[in-house]
Protein backbone atom coordinates (compact mmCIF):
# COMPACT_ATOMS: atom_id res chain seq x y z
CA UNK A 1 0.00 0.00 0.00
CA UNK A 2 1.01 3.59 -0.60
CA UNK A 3 1.20 5.84 2.43
CA UNK A 4 0.10 9.48 2.69
CA UNK A 5 1.72 11.82 5.18
CA UNK A 6 -0.93 13.94 6.88
CA UNK A 7 -0.05 17.49 8.00
CA UNK A 8 -0.60 18.43 11.66
CA UNK A 9 -3.82 20.44 11.19
CA UNK A 10 -5.57 17.53 9.49
CA UNK A 11 -4.54 14.77 11.88
CA UNK A 12 -7.66 15.31 13.96
CA UNK A 13 -9.52 13.78 11.00
CA UNK A 14 -7.29 10.69 10.76
CA UNK A 15 -7.47 9.66 14.39
CA UNK A 16 -4.17 11.38 15.09
CA UNK A 17 -2.28 9.36 12.50
CA UNK A 18 0.55 11.18 10.74
CA UNK A 19 0.69 8.55 7.99
CA UNK A 20 -2.26 6.72 6.49
CA UNK A 21 -1.93 3.63 4.27
CA UNK A 22 -4.13 3.82 1.17
CA UNK A 23 -4.89 1.83 -1.95
CA UNK A 24 -4.74 3.32 -5.41
CA UNK A 25 -3.00 3.01 -8.74
CA UNK A 26 -3.04 6.79 -9.20
CA UNK A 27 -2.87 9.81 -6.92
CA UNK A 28 -6.56 10.43 -7.55
CA UNK A 29 -7.50 6.92 -6.43
CA UNK A 30 -5.30 7.23 -3.35
CA UNK A 31 -6.98 10.49 -2.34
CA UNK A 32 -10.44 9.01 -2.85
CA UNK A 33 -9.44 6.03 -0.70
CA UNK A 34 -8.18 8.43 1.99
CA UNK A 35 -11.53 10.24 2.04
CA UNK A 36 -13.42 6.93 2.22
CA UNK A 37 -11.32 5.80 5.18
CA UNK A 38 -11.50 9.21 6.88
CA UNK A 39 -14.57 11.07 5.54
CA UNK A 40 -14.20 14.08 7.84
CA UNK A 41 -11.00 15.09 6.07
CA UNK A 42 -12.74 15.47 2.72
CA UNK A 43 -14.06 19.09 2.96
CA UNK A 44 -10.61 20.26 4.02
CA UNK A 45 -8.77 18.86 0.99
CA UNK A 46 -11.36 18.66 -1.81
CA UNK A 47 -13.70 21.26 -3.26
CA UNK A 48 -17.31 20.36 -3.97
CA UNK A 49 -16.40 19.63 -7.63
CA UNK A 50 -13.85 17.04 -6.51
CA UNK A 51 -10.81 19.14 -7.37
CA UNK A 52 -8.11 19.70 -4.77
CA UNK A 53 -8.53 22.87 -2.70
CA UNK A 54 -6.08 25.54 -3.92
CA UNK A 55 -3.94 25.36 -0.79
CA UNK A 56 -3.50 21.57 -0.95
CA UNK A 57 -0.25 20.33 -2.44
CA UNK A 58 0.59 16.70 -3.05
CA UNK A 59 4.16 15.52 -3.34
CA UNK A 60 5.23 12.10 -4.55
CA UNK A 61 8.59 11.73 -2.90
CA UNK A 62 10.07 15.21 -3.28
CA UNK A 63 8.20 16.08 -6.49
CA UNK A 64 5.00 18.11 -6.62
CA UNK A 65 2.45 16.10 -8.62
CA UNK A 66 1.73 19.29 -10.62
CA UNK A 67 5.12 18.70 -12.26
CA UNK A 68 4.23 15.07 -12.96
CA UNK A 69 0.82 14.02 -14.27
CA UNK A 70 -1.27 15.74 -11.62
CA UNK A 71 -3.99 13.59 -10.09
CA UNK A 72 -3.39 11.01 -12.83
CA UNK A 73 0.18 10.42 -11.64
CA UNK A 74 0.66 6.64 -11.31
CA UNK A 75 1.63 5.18 -7.94
CA UNK A 76 3.63 2.14 -6.97
CA UNK A 77 3.15 0.40 -3.63
CA UNK A 78 6.44 1.73 -2.30
CA UNK A 79 5.61 5.34 -3.16
CA UNK A 80 5.06 7.85 -0.38
CA UNK A 81 2.71 10.75 -0.87
CA UNK A 82 2.86 13.89 1.23
CA UNK A 83 -0.14 16.16 1.66
CA UNK A 84 1.28 19.60 2.37
CA UNK A 85 -0.73 22.79 2.74
CA UNK A 86 0.34 26.11 1.30
CA UNK A 87 -0.16 28.48 4.18
CA UNK A 88 -1.40 31.85 3.00
CA UNK A 89 -3.48 34.79 4.07
CA UNK A 90 -3.76 38.50 3.82
CA UNK B 1 -10.99 28.91 23.80
CA UNK B 2 -7.62 30.44 24.51
CA UNK B 3 -3.95 30.24 23.63
CA UNK B 4 -1.02 30.88 25.96
CA UNK B 5 1.85 32.86 24.44
CA UNK B 6 4.65 33.75 26.88
CA UNK B 7 5.59 37.47 26.84
CA UNK B 8 9.05 36.88 25.32
CA UNK B 9 7.52 34.98 22.37
CA UNK B 10 4.78 37.54 21.85
CA UNK B 11 7.54 40.18 21.79
CA UNK B 12 9.36 38.16 19.09
CA UNK B 13 6.17 37.94 17.02
CA UNK B 14 5.75 41.71 17.28
CA UNK B 15 9.41 42.32 16.37
CA UNK B 16 9.05 40.04 13.32
CA UNK B 17 6.05 42.05 12.12
CA UNK B 18 7.93 45.30 12.63
CA UNK B 19 10.98 44.06 10.70
CA UNK B 20 8.82 42.87 7.82
CA UNK B 21 6.96 46.21 7.58
CA UNK B 22 5.65 47.44 5.15
CA UNK B 23 5.34 43.83 3.95
CA UNK B 24 3.49 41.12 5.81
CA UNK B 25 5.64 38.84 7.95
CA UNK B 26 4.71 35.32 8.97
CA UNK B 27 5.88 32.21 10.79
CA UNK B 28 4.79 29.14 12.71
CA UNK B 29 3.72 28.68 16.31
CA UNK B 30 5.24 25.55 17.88
CA UNK B 31 3.80 24.05 21.02
CA UNK B 32 1.24 21.63 22.39
CA UNK B 33 -2.52 21.49 22.18
CA UNK B 34 -4.63 20.38 25.11
CA UNK B 35 -6.96 21.85 27.69
CA UNK B 36 -4.69 24.88 27.47
CA UNK B 37 -3.08 25.42 24.08
CA UNK B 38 0.47 26.58 24.78
CA UNK B 39 3.05 28.15 22.45
CA UNK B 40 6.61 27.09 23.35
CA UNK B 41 8.58 28.41 20.39
CA UNK B 42 8.13 30.35 17.20
CA UNK B 43 9.64 29.62 13.78
CA UNK B 44 10.14 32.76 11.73
CA UNK B 45 9.77 32.54 7.96
CA UNK B 46 10.33 34.69 4.93
CA UNK B 47 7.23 35.80 3.05
CA UNK B 48 7.31 33.71 -0.14
CA UNK B 49 5.14 36.17 -2.07
CA UNK B 50 7.40 37.76 -4.66
CA UNK B 51 4.92 40.18 -6.19
CA UNK B 52 3.53 43.57 -5.35
CA UNK B 53 0.99 42.02 -2.98
CA UNK B 54 3.57 41.38 -0.24
CA UNK B 55 2.12 44.29 1.72
CA UNK B 56 -1.26 42.59 2.10
CA UNK B 57 -0.60 38.90 1.41
CA UNK B 58 1.73 36.26 2.79
CA UNK B 59 2.60 32.82 1.56
CA UNK B 60 4.47 29.96 3.20
CA UNK B 61 5.69 27.55 0.56
CA UNK B 62 5.10 23.79 0.82
CA UNK B 63 8.85 23.33 1.23
CA UNK B 64 8.95 25.77 4.16
CA UNK B 65 5.85 24.13 5.61
CA UNK B 66 7.51 20.72 5.60
CA UNK B 67 10.74 22.10 7.07
CA UNK B 68 8.73 23.74 9.85
CA UNK B 69 6.78 20.60 10.65
CA UNK B 70 9.95 18.48 10.76
CA UNK B 71 11.68 21.07 12.98
CA UNK B 72 8.72 21.02 15.38
CA UNK B 73 8.93 17.22 15.53
CA UNK B 74 12.66 17.45 16.23
CA UNK B 75 11.87 19.69 19.20
CA UNK B 76 9.18 17.31 20.44
CA UNK B 77 6.50 19.87 19.60
CA UNK B 78 3.70 20.33 17.06
CA UNK B 79 2.91 23.10 14.63
CA UNK B 80 -0.16 24.54 16.35
CA UNK B 81 -0.60 27.70 14.36
CA UNK B 82 0.60 30.54 12.21
CA UNK B 83 1.36 34.14 13.03
CA UNK B 84 1.31 36.98 10.53
CA UNK B 85 1.15 40.75 10.48
CA UNK B 86 -1.34 43.19 9.01
CA UNK B 87 0.65 46.31 8.02
CA UNK B 88 -1.39 49.47 8.59
CA UNK B 89 -4.53 47.34 8.99
CA UNK B 90 -6.60 45.99 11.89
CA UNK B 91 -5.77 42.59 13.37
CA UNK B 92 -9.06 41.03 12.29
CA UNK B 93 -8.98 37.94 10.08
CA UNK B 94 -9.94 38.78 6.50
CA UNK B 95 -12.13 36.76 4.13
CA UNK B 96 -8.93 35.84 2.28
CA UNK B 97 -7.44 34.61 5.57
CA UNK B 98 -10.50 32.42 6.10
CA UNK B 99 -10.55 31.01 2.57
CA UNK B 100 -6.97 29.82 2.94
CA UNK B 101 -7.16 28.75 6.57
CA UNK B 102 -6.43 25.32 7.93
CA UNK B 103 -8.62 23.79 10.62
CA UNK B 104 -7.10 23.30 14.09
CA UNK B 105 -4.47 26.03 13.67
CA UNK B 106 -4.44 29.20 15.74
CA UNK B 107 -3.98 32.25 13.53
CA UNK B 108 -2.31 35.05 15.47
CA UNK B 109 -2.59 38.38 13.64
CA UNK B 110 -0.61 41.43 14.69
CA UNK B 111 -1.56 44.91 13.56
CA UNK B 112 1.54 46.94 12.68
CA UNK B 113 1.11 50.67 12.10
CA UNK B 114 4.05 52.69 10.75
CA UNK B 115 6.49 49.88 11.62
CA UNK B 116 5.26 49.65 15.22
CA UNK B 117 3.40 46.53 16.40
CA UNK B 118 0.25 47.53 18.22
CA UNK B 119 -1.69 44.45 19.25
CA UNK B 120 -2.19 40.74 18.47
CA UNK B 121 -5.41 38.75 18.35
CA UNK B 122 -5.85 35.03 17.67
CA UNK B 123 -8.44 33.23 15.57
CA UNK B 124 -9.47 29.68 14.73
CA UNK B 125 -11.45 28.43 11.74
CA UNK B 126 -14.88 26.99 12.59
CA UNK B 127 -15.40 23.34 11.73
CA UNK B 128 -17.72 24.18 8.80
CA UNK B 129 -15.12 26.68 7.48
CA UNK B 130 -17.74 29.44 7.54
CA UNK B 131 -16.06 31.82 9.99
CA UNK B 132 -13.11 32.60 12.19
CA UNK B 133 -13.77 32.49 15.92
CA UNK B 134 -11.60 34.60 18.20
CA UNK B 135 -9.70 32.95 21.04
CA UNK B 136 -8.18 34.92 23.88
CA UNK B 137 -4.41 35.31 24.12
CA UNK B 138 -3.05 34.70 27.62
CA UNK B 139 0.54 35.48 28.46
CA UNK B 140 0.72 33.00 31.36
CA UNK B 141 -1.25 29.92 32.38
Amino acid sequence: MTTIRIPTPLRAYTGGQSEVPVNGLTVSEAIIDLTVRHPAIKPHILQENGELRPFVNLFKGDENINGLQGLKTPLLEADKLMLIPSIAGG
Amino acid sequence: MSIVIPPNLLAKIHAHGEQAFPDEGAGFLFGKDGDARQVSAIYELTNAREDAARHNRYLISPQDYLKGELEAERLGLDVIGVFHSHPNSPNRASVYDRDWAQPFFSYVITSVYDAKAVESRSWRLSEDRSEFVEESIKEIL
